[in-house]
């Protein structure tokens, strides 16, 4: 079965340590610059929310690399940077729709998200509110089902 | 080992910015932070210099697990001499400054000397530039976050900064990180714009500046340590829900909330400023004060409160800029914004904190002076012309407005600037001060809790909540519960909590861990993180020295073990009501023995044996 990642932003505190985690599991940092998932705050409406690449099926960033250094994880569908083949032309980063796939300066290749090749993502295993879980790729909406079913009455005793 | 090993020091008179190895050997002995940053300004300064004159110095410091993965791991502190006490000022702040600092590949930035024109300090990596600031003075910490980023096109900097109240020498200023984050009392902030420091900006990017001497026993004690928080009531549910305003209406029905400038213990209006009331939709727009709680870098307890005004109310009908969300009252602001002026309104409350976190300046002796203020006015000392309004009891008009005065530095602004100290002074009656050593008391009245009074009347940097929090065992039974009325006991247990909180403060992390993490579950993570030997009792005994450290620097300051005492209002005026009705508050019957406790002679100066014990 394959998972995704799945992001509940009214979850989100802003705490940062999917950042550490991310950043830790990849690069041995704790420095966040290195992380490969962001949390943004938006102050002005006092919300936090952490975006990473949801790892699209058709993902422009394979499609445009000219080396083909992005390929696809049959296991996890996650879409791996091939760092020895990677260039570090960018042009992927041009493609990318959403902004999540970003160029290192410091080692002159791009990186993403490739959800921790199997297992539970770092970030996911990190977020203390339960804001990033790691979930049935078919079923991302589950909960937000399960709660719009709980407030459908169709208990006739009730009405 | 978590630290950088390296110090940035800036001086402001030359102009210059200088990395240089930090001191290892005091590192081990003073761990970092608080305690490091202390060490070097006892061995760099006068501790009779003036604080606002050149000669102080203003050092940032993390400490070795700022910027880690331990839960709260993000603090840096600010210390300096005190402008409001002319004693050792040390102000910690959480938000994502702290840590950027150790991504940047420092342990702590001093700065010394003072700029001829302002400046702020742009620090990437390596790079350190001291910039222009003449387009930042007179700007809010908000307005000047924004335009440094702005300048150099990074979202990512991290800034901390004066206000238009560090700037005025308003002589509680702090300084804000984060929009809403600060090191927020002693007068810190006024020492930087002393300086003629604007800003520091931060952007870290480093990833071999410090990791965990034993990355896996680390990694294993952070997972064991946040799931006690994650487990205990206080920081698993009462904080991430309430905040610290969870403890309002505690405090109150307990009999120790100081109202209308501590002339009574108990608030009639404490339910409408509480935590319960900023989640209540109003009854003007029907939403509630409260939008959401917040975290700090690596916190995951997440007990900041994020609130939006009422748009109809008085204080912003006008200002569609305070419409949006920003930092909400924390207890101690709402008590002394509220409770000490005897205000109810808890939308007034959130716009003077609103301007608070907007001009840096602390909300604590703000509304305690503010309170003050209304005192005098009540005896009739201070007029209605001298104003230009009334200042009576309640009077959210009143409190709005002197909050804008001191933000702006106008009118009689200008004088509540200087705190409740020199405000009561020069009306003729310092007694009505509610200060020790020049700060004001925070938000438990030392009648209703004699270890609080204990701890007001010994905090190193004169009244004080966050140095030794007596509340724990007093009203909330941790470690363990003990009579809040009583006086047998307090002394060894607030040498502890003193002791240890020096050791939370110096290690980086925040204090509201210790309502769920003991001695162990803190030196479970020190351990691993720097190698070596760090026991509990080695920690322990560190959190001690800092304490003396800090007391030496006060004596030879020119403080003595007669600052060590209260108001006489505590001393002599009876609780009017509630559980504590009739109490004052026995510092005599505790003092001494605290000495005892401490080593110290009977006149609160540390003896050759314990200076020596201490390795002072």
């Amino acid at each position: 079965m394959q998972k995704s990642l799945k992001m509940d932003p009214n979850k989100c505190t802003g705490c940062l340590q999917c950042e550490m985690a991310c950043a830790y599991e990849h690069h041995h940092t704790f420095t966040i610059s290195r992380s490969r998932i962001k949390v943004f705050g938006f102050e002005d409406e006092g919300r936090k929310v952490p975006y990473t690449c949801t790892q699209c099926d058709e993902a422009w960033c394979l499609h445009a690399c000219p080396v083909e250094a992005i390929v696809l994880d049959p296991a996890t569908g996650a879409k791996k940077v091939l760092e020895d083949l990677c260039v570090g032309c960018k042009v992927c980063t041009i493609a990318c729709p959403f902004g999540t796939v970003n160029y290192v300066a410091a080692t002159g290749k791009v990186q993403k998200c490739d959800l921790c090749d199997g297992g539970e993502p770092a970030c996911a295993g990190a977020c203390p509110t339960g804001a990033i879980t790691y979930v049935d790729a078919d079923w991302t909406g589950l909960d937000r089902m399960r709660r719009w079913a709980g407030r459908t009455d169709n208990n006739p005793a009730a009405v | 080992m978590t630290w950088t090993r390296k110090i940035l020091r800036v001086n402001l008179t030359a102009g210059t910015c200088q990395a240089e190895p930090l001191n290892l050997e005091w590192a081990r002995q003073y761990l970092g932070q608080r305690g490091l940053a202390t060490k070097y300004l006892v061995e760099e300064t006068d501790p009779k210099v003036l604080p606002l004159a050149e000669g102080n110095k203003l050092i940032f410091a993390t400490g070795p697990l700022t910027g880690t993965s331990a839960s709260t791991g993000g603090r840096y502190a600010v210390v300096t001499k005190g402008p409001l006490t002319g004693a050792i000022a040390c102000s910690n702040s959480g938000g994502y400054f702290g840590a950027e600092m150790k991504f940047a590949g420092y342990d702590m930035i001093i700065f010394e000397g003072r700029s001829e024109k302002p400046v702020y300090l742009l620090l990437e990596n390596d790079e350190a530039r001291l910039l222009d600031a003449a387009h930042l003075w007179g700007r809010t910490c908000w307005e000047t976050e924004e335009l440094i980023k702005h300048a150099h096109q990074d979202p990512q900097l991290r800034v901390a900064s004066i206000g238009r109240a560090g700037e005025n020498g308003v002589l509680f200023a702090g300084i804000v990180n984060d929009l809403h984050r600060a090191a927020g009392r002693s007068g810190v902030g006024a020492v930087m714009g002393s300086k003629n420091l604007k800003a520091v900006a931060i952007r870290g990017t480093r990833t071999d500046a410090y990791a965990p001497a034993d990355p896996e026993g680390f990694f294993k004690a952070v997972a064991a340590a946040k799931a006690v928080l994650a487990g205990n009531g206080v920081t698993g549910q009462g904080l991430p829900a309430y905040g610290t305003q969870v403890l309002m209406n505690v405090i109150n029905e307990v009999g120790a909330l100081p109202t209308r400038n501590h002339k009574e213990i108990q608030f009639e209006g404490a339910h409408a400023i509480s935590g319960e009331a900023m989640k209540q939709p109003r009854d003007s727009d029907g939403k509630p004060n409260l939008v959401t709680n917040n975290a700090c870098f690596g916190c995951t307890i997440a007990c900041g409160r994020i609130s939006k005004m009422d748009k109809g109310h008085f204080a912003v009908k006008d200002k569609p800029q305070y419409h949006g969300a920003s930092g909400g009252v924390e207890y101690e602001a709402a008590w002394a914004l509220g409770a000490a002026c005897g205000v109810s309104d808890l939308e007034a409350l959130t716009y003077a904190n609103f301007l608070c976190n907007e001009d840096g300046f602390d909300p604590i002796t703000l509304g305690t002076t503010i309170g003050a203020a209304m005192e005098l006015y009540e005896l009739g000392l201070i007029k209605k012309e001298e104003v230009g309004f009334g200042l009576e009891w309640g009077s959210a008009e009143a409190l709005v407005k002197l909050a804008e005065m001191t933000a702006q530095g106008v009118g009689f602004g200008k004088v509540i600037g200087l705190g409740s100290r020199v405000l009561c002074t020069s009306y003729g009656r310092p007694d009505l001060s509610m200060s020790v050593k020049g700060q004001e008391f925070p938000a438990y009245d030392g009648r209703g809790l004699q270890g609080m009074a204990l701890e007001y009347a010994t905090s190193n940097r004169g009244a004080c909540h966050v140095r030794g929090y007596m509340v724990s065992p007093e009203v909330l039974g941790i470690p363990l519960k003990m009579d809040p009325g009583a006086t047998e006991g307090k002394a060894p247990m607030l040498k502890a909590f003193q002791d240890l909180t020096a050791v939370v403060d110096s290690a980086g992390i925040c204090l509201f861990t210790t309502f769920a993490w003991g001695g162990p579950d803190i030196q479970s993570m020190i351990q691993p993180a720097l190698g070596g030997d760090w026991s509990l009792e080695r920690l322990m005994l560190l959190g001690e020295r800092v304490w003396n450290l800090e007391r030496a620097y006060n004596l030879a300051a020119g403080l003595t073990g007669k600052d060590d005492t209260l108001p006489p209002r505590l001393l002599n005026e009876p609780a009017k009501t509630g559980p504590m009705k009739g109490k004052v508050a026995e510092l005599g019957k505790m003092l001494p023995e605290y000495y005892q406790v401490r080593g110290w002679t009977p006149d609160g100066v540390p003896t050759p044996e314990t200076v020596a014990r201490l390795g002072l």
